[in-house]
């Protein structure tokens, strides 16, 4: 395990950290979810978080986006520290999420989903928006226009904009939860396992799509994953965690011949049977 | 015909009868005796049994969903026939039990009188079998709708309907006409409080045949409307709308006085529901409280304007104190939102219920008897100058309110702000996490509900001159409720339509007063199993609610339907 890389990503990571966790704990009761987590995302980079069910991922994943408050332990995104703040101000200073149960607002629209994704981003009061100001239905006009390159960005057909929802096919579903992600013009992207249920094609398509999306939209992004072959083949670095602790950090190749890690995955015996 | 049809077209029938026995033995078959439907042909009593059977025979005769069984034209016709007959069964029973026995001790309406209606007059026998048979012929054609097509049905329906309700309404259709000088009109259409027989067939064929020529030839006008230049459809909307201003405009002059005030309670209730639908409809806050700030909105003016006030003077005009009620409605909304911020559904309803209760408990108090006159109420309120204390002129401030705040609530729907609403009725903590500030566009909510509710209140207040804190009950909060359910949630043209159906008709319909609640229950049990949507459904509510509906058409669509074949739910 020498470094073989042009340039060792520790040292990168340690100058050029667009969100660095700093001992992050978080209890329910008795039970640690998270204990001690140092964690840190270099700009730009594709990072992956892994781990057996029940390590503590989707907790961890929870605090980055205030919907759950850590016990103890320090969140800064981009130079502020978040711990404390509510999802919405998160949302605002650059950090956008996708669902690992696709949570869609059904009974609206695909164009609407988007655009209460770039909420943050429009201006318009509620009296602006009661009189319809000429400000507001521009910027209604400009939301709109967004949303839609948003949609095709992603690979949702135009002819889906006005269905509702809930109606549309699983993978849809997803890219656009991922639209909606976007909208918010995030700076820092969270997957909660995006290619879950996905077959091997649609998984492809997905993982090129999120490494499109970080070249074109200068995107950092974090994502949860449980297909080896996705995190093997998108990540740049990998954390793993095992019952809310890290376990292991590096690049995949490192991961993969990590004996602990294989073990936490396997168990004991597949370290000598493979 | 299988077992599982017939027993269903019996129990349809016992039910039909229960139903029978039941607006029978409450009176109102012997009441509505003396009203005709058609002059000298058909009293609304006697219609009665025939709806019931009419009405039983549809759902006998129907496809039986659950089993995937779709009966065969003859045998739908003999189902709708059995239901039918059980219903004659049932209230020849109930003839023959109030002459043989006298049971008019135990029942107060089992009168003689009622055995005669129900046997018409022909006695125990002959009468018996008539109203059997007839009632199975009734039961038949309604099983009839199954099998003529679908449009064809509808419009019979809807001709039906409408018709009843035209000749209901001849106490109030019948003065309009005069008042405008339509007498001719007036005398062909209306004889001896019901209509004409030819005034009958006219109104049917007229609104039947205009269902049916629009369900024909409806997509085709649309089309072509559609594919006018955008100029010339500017203009046809521009008359429209100039046409619709004109009729709201003149309304009172032609409805006359008595009609003008129901509308102004249509009105108020439409204010309330346009308020009421930000906060259920928009945001999905399902507030059961909302007569408070109808209360805080009629005293807040009442205390400012009236001389009689108690607490207040000098005494501020109507529009003067408008700012104050403003002012009070958002207080009120904040104060009944901020602590009820983190409570979602079921709870939300109660906590809302309560703060509706305590609001009327506070201004009937002795504790609050200096401002707001306790017991005793508020007198003397003036009217908004310079419209009168009338109900023709108190009109137009209400209609103008009204437009306002259609408008206004229209352009939230479509806004950054509705969709936050609507983000947040469906999913409150993915709202959050897509960035939309929940606590914020609560309070927003509320206050803005607040403020039509407020408005509507102060207008109450006004109209009538008088206000006591027992008019604010619980049961405005439920009409609110219930005429933007009926009226179809979400949706700004249902309230208007809700508020007419549900405290309009009932005010048309006075003389029914002691069967209102009765019939207003039935009506709302009727809408939620029909069509939950509510009159106008706004798309979305429409999809949640027929989703499974449409899943089952596909499949029996699927599976060829028409013969009997079991269908997976």
């Amino acid at each position: 395990m020498t470094d073989q890389g042009p340039t060792p990503p520790e040292a990168q990571a340690d100058t050029d950290a667009l969100l660095r966790a700093d001992k992050v704990t978080m209890r329910f009761g008795g039970l640690v979810a998270n204990r001690d987590v140092d964690f840190e995302i270099s700009r730009g980079s594709i990072v992956s978080l892994i781990g057996p069910n029940g390590a503590g991922k989707t907790t961890f994943f929870n605090q980055l986006t205030g919907m759950m408050k850590p016990t103890s332990g320090d969140i800064v995104f981009d130079g502020e520290s978040i711990v404390g703040r509510s999802p919405h101000e998160i949302v605002e200073l650059g950090i956008g999420r996708t669902f690992q149960n696709i949570r869609l607002f059904g009974a609206m629209t695909v164009i609407a989903n988007v655009m209460v994704g770039r909420h943050t981003r429009m201006k318009a009061s509620w009296w602006a928006s009661l009189l319809k100001l000429p400000a507001v239905r521009e910027e209604e006009a400009a939301t709109r226009k967004r949303a839609q390159e948003l949609l095709k960005l992603v690979g949702l057909p135009r002819r889906y904009s006005e269905d509702w929802a809930k109606n549309l096919p699983y993978g849809d579903q997803r890219r656009l939860e991922l639209a909606r992600a976007l909208a918010s013009e995030p700076k820092l992207l969270l997957l909660d396992e995006p290619t879950a249920g996905m077959n091997p094609g649609e998984t492809a398509q997905m993982t090129a799509l999120i490494k499109r999306l970080r070249d074109e939209l200068d995107l950092t992004v974090l994502l949860i994953e449980h297909d080896m072959k996705v995190v093997m083949g998108i990540s740049e670095r990998i954390t793993v965690l095992d019952y809310g602790e890290k376990l292991a950090e590096g690049r995949p190749e490192e991961i993969r011949a990590n004996p602990a890690v294989i073990e936490a995955y396997l168990g004991k015996q597949a370290t000598t049977s493979s | 015909m299988t077992d599982m049809l017939l027993r269903r077209a019996l129990f349809s029938g016992l039910i039909g009868g229960m139903a029978g026995l039941h607006v029978s033995l409450v009176g109102m078959v012997g009441t509505f005796q003396s009203r005709d439907l058609i002059a000298d042909v058909v009293t609304v009593g006697t219609i009665m049994p025939m709806l019931i059977a009419i009405l039983v025979g549809w759902q006998a005769g129907g496809p039986l969903r659950s089993a995937g069984l779709v009966p065969g034209p003859r045998d739908a016709l003999a189902l709708g026939a059995i239901a039918g007959a059980a219903v004659g069964l049932i209230l020849a029973a109930l003839a023959f039990l109030i002459v043989t026995f006298d049971i008019n001790g135990i029942l107060a309406n089992a009168r003689p009188a009622l055995a005669e209606i129900l046997q018409f007059g022909q006695g125990p026998l002959v009468g018996s079998v008539i109203l059997i048979l007839g009632l199975g012929l009734f039961g038949a054609l309604g099983a009839t709708l199954h099998l003529v097509p679908a449009a064809l049905a509808r419009a019979v329906t809807i001709g039906g309907v409408v018709t009843i309700i035209v000749a209901l309404m001849e106490p109030f259709l019948g003065a309009v006409l005069r008042n405008v000088n339509l007498d001719l009109i007036e005398e062909f259409l209306y004889a001896s409080g019901g209509l004409t027989p030819v005034g009958f067939v006219l109104v049917f064929a007229l609104t039947a045949g205009g269902v049916y020529a629009w369900a024909r030839r409806g997509g085709e006008v649309r089309e072509r409307v559609a594919a006018l230049p955008p100029e010339r459809r500017r203009i046809g909307k521009l008359i429209w709308f100039a046409a619709l201003g004109a009729l709201l405009l003149l309304l009172p002059q032609i409805v006359g006085q008595r009609l003008s005030e129901v509308l102004g309670t249509v009105g108020l209730y439409v204010l309330l529901g346009l308020g009421l639908n930000i906060v259920v409809g928009f945001a999905g806050l399902l507030d059961l409280g909302y007569v408070a700030f109808y209360a805080v909105g009629a005293y807040t003016t009442a205390v400012l304007t009236s001389p009689a006030s108690p607490a207040f003077s000098p005494e501020l005009p109507f529009w003067g104190a408008l700012p104050f009620v403003i002012v009070a409605a958002a207080f009120i909304g904040l104060l009944v939102g901020a602590p009820v911020l983190r409570l979602r559904g079921d709870y939300l309803a109660i906590v809302t219920l309560g703060f509706g209760e305590i609001a009327r408990e506070i201004f009937k108090s002795a504790w609050a008897q200096p401002v707001t006159g306790g017991a005793q109420g508020i007198l003397s309120i003036p009217a908004p100058l310079p419209f009168e204390n009338d109900p023709q002129s108190i009109y137009y401030p209400i209609l103008f309110f009204c437009i306002l705040a259609a408008v206004a609530a229209t352009s939230l729907a479509s806004s950054r702000v509705g969709r936050a609403w609507n983000a947040m009725r469906e999913d409150e903590s993915v709202a959050e996490a897509t960035g939309v500030n929940t606590t914020n566009y609560k309070l927003l909510a509320f206050g803005l509900g607040a403020a039509f509710g407020c408005v509507s209140g102060a207008l109450f207040a006004s109209k009538i001159g008088v206000i006591f804190a027992d008019s604010f009950n619980i049961l405005v909060s439920i009409n609110a409720l219930a005429l933007i359910i009926l009226g179809g949630m979400g949706n700004i043209a249902g309230v208007v339509v809700g508020a007419l159906v549900l405290v309009g008709l009932p005010e048309f319909l006075r003389e029914f007063a002691e069967y209102r609640l009765l019939i207003y229950g039935a009506v709302l049990v009727a809408m939620m199993l029909l069509r939950p949507e509510g009159l106008l459904p706004n798309r979305t509510r429409r999809a949640e609610l027929h989703e499974q509906d449409d899943i089952d058409d596909q499949y029996e669509e699927e599976a060829g339907g028409g013969t009997a074949r079991p269908v997976v739910t």
